[in-house]
């Protein structure tokens, strides 16, 4: 089917100058592939099912867009975690600010020097494919073609963190990532994610976690203000495995983070949450969801908060599809905002699409102000205003952040966020 | 200490008048009880003292040690000594109890111009104050009044009142919701406070309170006035009779 023909020109135009990454047969064929899927579908529009509610041209444009570095004075998050560090500076490996790249438990192999890799080769690309449908995700294809590195992280053990550290110094960078994790029946591993990344980013994690292995996930994507940026995370989940993500987003002109979950195996966990807190119209925030479930007595949740003020924006779009013979589903979605001023907008869009008839699936959404009786409550303490909106901002944020298994971390990302309300309330 | 003098306040949204003229002077070191029926405009004088949003002052004063309480933001009010024990305290989840008392502490020793309690000092201290009143280290680490039964909110509030060391005590129907045994520990809480120093206003529907906290004056509010000013003996009285007798006295 022809594509529509403005769709169609921003699409060539975007491709016209993309020029595939050097690498082994397979890659270069999984990369040919998905480019396929990107001009057989277009690059995405406004008026996409899925784009409604936030504008891709500044993700798809094949001008490049600039966003001044910030300078912060903080470690970057999760410096005090034990963790394996890589580091990307404006997507280039940093050897130098990198660890070595062996652990106990785990392989990991970089994309820009991936050679014969079965276990890649077998993987690389095919997730993501699988998340196309029923929802074309085509920068998720362009990000697959085009990613100039990435890491390829087997895990056949008990792993111990992995952090990677997206570093910036140039304000015009314009980046793809792409990572691909394996995880082998009974491993475990935690993966973090830090920084803006690029002035544009874009990253594909892929997930495979097989049969009772657990996977968590903790990401932070900076401070930068003009930065934008879209990642997709794909993830098949087996019998009795884990998947637990959570990513705190802090400023940035334009984020879009779809997380793709496909439940496989019975008795498995798949959650997925997020805390962002935007200030000004140049913030725009959109979390999109799509779990399905496919197996027997699953549990999944999502859990999204977001603060937003000045003109700020959020969006949430979550789905939870039960296929017929999924009893014993258990879904739960709650996506709150919570608007400091009259200024601020919060889109949602809840979907449930249920073909099993024994399963308990709920979903909520709010939008509010911060809660009068309890900032009374608090003044007739003696804590001044401003502080007493920080704290109920924080206590707003709490179950979001409680879906951080680890302590440590939830306790890092909590500072930051008080951090944040501090230097911007009003 | 506390002076209110002809104090008139509306509801600022229905124009309604609640308050039509209170008089009422709590010295130092007093314990003042107001009874009254419901909606007789008791806890909107609690609410109106500490500055509660959403009631306009029509006319009157009320100063605390000769400072215009009105003019003050609700914060102010707390730092310069007014504390009010909630008839029914605020949830508020993923605020730690000990966050929420050391950030209240500390801003008013600020506003004093007095130097923060070090974690150390503030730790010793409120642990003592938890224990007196059976307050143990795991309700200390819980969320503010997350999941507490409704004795351990008014405990909590107590808890709050000995950590502020404030000088203006009002306890706006504190016995609401206690079983005996938890009116006892809140009271007692109370009494360990009451010093030469320090008043109490303490509002209640019933006498059986005043058992406990003993009261030096008593006052009946009905209809948004103090109709009727006596000893204990009085709520007695009202714990006999009734209102009916009184407000038909009134008018």
């Amino acid at each position: 089917m022809a594509l529509p023909q403005r769709k169609q020109d921003a699409t060539d135009a975007r491709l016209e100058g993309v020029m595939l990454p050097e690498g082994p047969a397979w890659l270069t064929k999984a990369r040919k592939a998905a480019l396929g899927r990107v001009a057989a579908v277009g690059l995405p529009a406004r008026r996409d099912e899925y784009w409604r509610f936030t504008d891709p041209t500044t993700l798809t444009d094949a001008a490049a867009i600039t966003a001044d570095v910030l300078e912060v004075e903080e470690d970057p998050e999760f410096s005090g975690a034990d963790a394996l560090r890589v580091v990307f500076v404006d997507g280039v490996f940093d050897e130098g600010a990198s660890d070595d790249l062996s652990a106990a438990g785990v392989t990991i192999t970089r994309l820009a020097q991936a050679q014969d890799l079965t276990w890649a080769a077998d993987l690389l690309g095919t997730l993501e494919e699988r998340g196309q449908q029923p929802v074309e995700r085509p920068l998720a294809a362009l990000t697959t073609a085009t990613a100039t590195d990435g890491l390829l992280i087997h895990v056949t053990g008990q792993a111990g963190m992995i952090h990677l550290r997206y570093d910036r110094k140039d304000a015009g960078a314009d980046v793809a990532l792409h990572h691909v994790v394996k995880l082998d029946a009974g491993a475990v591993v935690t993966l973090l994610e830090s920084g803006a990344g690029a002035a544009r980013f874009a990253s594909n994690m892929e997930v495979d976690v097989a049969d009772g292995a657990a996977f968590h996930h903790v990401r932070a994507q900076g401070r930068d203000h003009g930065r934008r940026m879209n990642t997709h995370t794909f993830a098949r989940i087996g019998a009795e495995a884990t998947f637990k993500s959570f990513t705190l987003s802090v400023n940035g002109a334009l984020t879009r983070n779809d997380c793709i979950m496909e439940i496989l195996g019975d008795d498995a966990t798949a959650h997925v949450a997020g805390a962002c807190v935007g200030d000004g119209e140049d913030f725009h925030h959109d979390d999109t969801v799509f779990i399905t479930h496919d197996a027997v007595g699953c549990e999944s949740r999502q859990v999204f908060k977001k603060v937003l003020r000045n003109g700020a924006v959020g969006v949430f779009q979550g789905k939870i599809l039960v296929k017929h013979g999924a009893q014993k589903t258990d879904g739960y979605q709650i996506s709150q905002s919570l608007l400091l001023d009259g200024d601020s907008q919060f889109l949602a869009k809840p979907e449930l699409e249920i073909y099993a008839d024994d399963v308990a699936c709920s979903h909520g959404s709010t939008s509010g102000a911060i809660d009068e009786d309890a900032l009374f409550y608090l003044r007739s303490r003696g804590v001044p205003e401003k502080t007493a909106t920080t704290l109920l901002t924080l206590s707003f944020l709490a179950e979001a952040l409680q879906e951080i298994a680890d302590e440590s971390l939830a306790d890092d990302l909590r500072d930051r966020l008080a951090g944040w309300l501090d230097r911007h309330q009003h | 200490m506390l002076e209110i003098k002809g104090l008139k306040v509306d509801l600022e949204d229905e124009d309604k008048s609640i308050l039509k003229g209170v008089d009422l002077t709590v010295p130092a070191g007093k314990v003042h009880a107001i009874m009254g029926p419901n909606g007789s405009g008791k806890s909107t004088l609690s609410y109106v003292l500490s500055g509660k949003d959403g009631y306009e002052v029509t006319g009157g004063t009320a100063t605390l040690d000769g400072v215009d309480l009105l003019e003050m933001e609700p914060e102010e009010r707390a730092a310069a000594g007014l504390f009010l024990a909630f008839q029914y305290p605020v949830e508020i989840p993923g605020v730690g109890n000990m966050t929420f008392l050391r950030t209240a502490v500390n801003a008013q020793r600020k506003a004093r111009g007095q130097e923060e309690l070090s974690a150390g000092d503030f730790l010793k201290e409120v642990r003592a104050k938890a224990k007196d009143l059976q307050i143990d280290a795991e309700m200390l680490k819980r969320p503010v009044n997350v999941g507490f039964s409704g004795g351990e909110k008014k405990r909590n509030e107590i808890l709050q009142m000995a950590m502020l060391e404030p000088k203006m005590c009002i306890l706006d129907e504190t016995d609401s919701g206690l079983d005996v045994d938890a009116m006892k520990l809140v009271a007692d809480g109370v009494n360990a406070l009451r010093s030469e120093g320090r008043s109490f206003l303490v509002i209640t529907h019933y006498q059986r309170l005043l058992d406990h906290i003993k009261p030096d004056v008593v006052h009946i509010m009905a209809n948004g006035r103090i109709i009727k000013t006596g000893g204990p003996e009085l709520a007695l009285e009202v714990e006999n009779n009734g209102y009916a007798d009184l407000m038909a006295e009134e008018a």
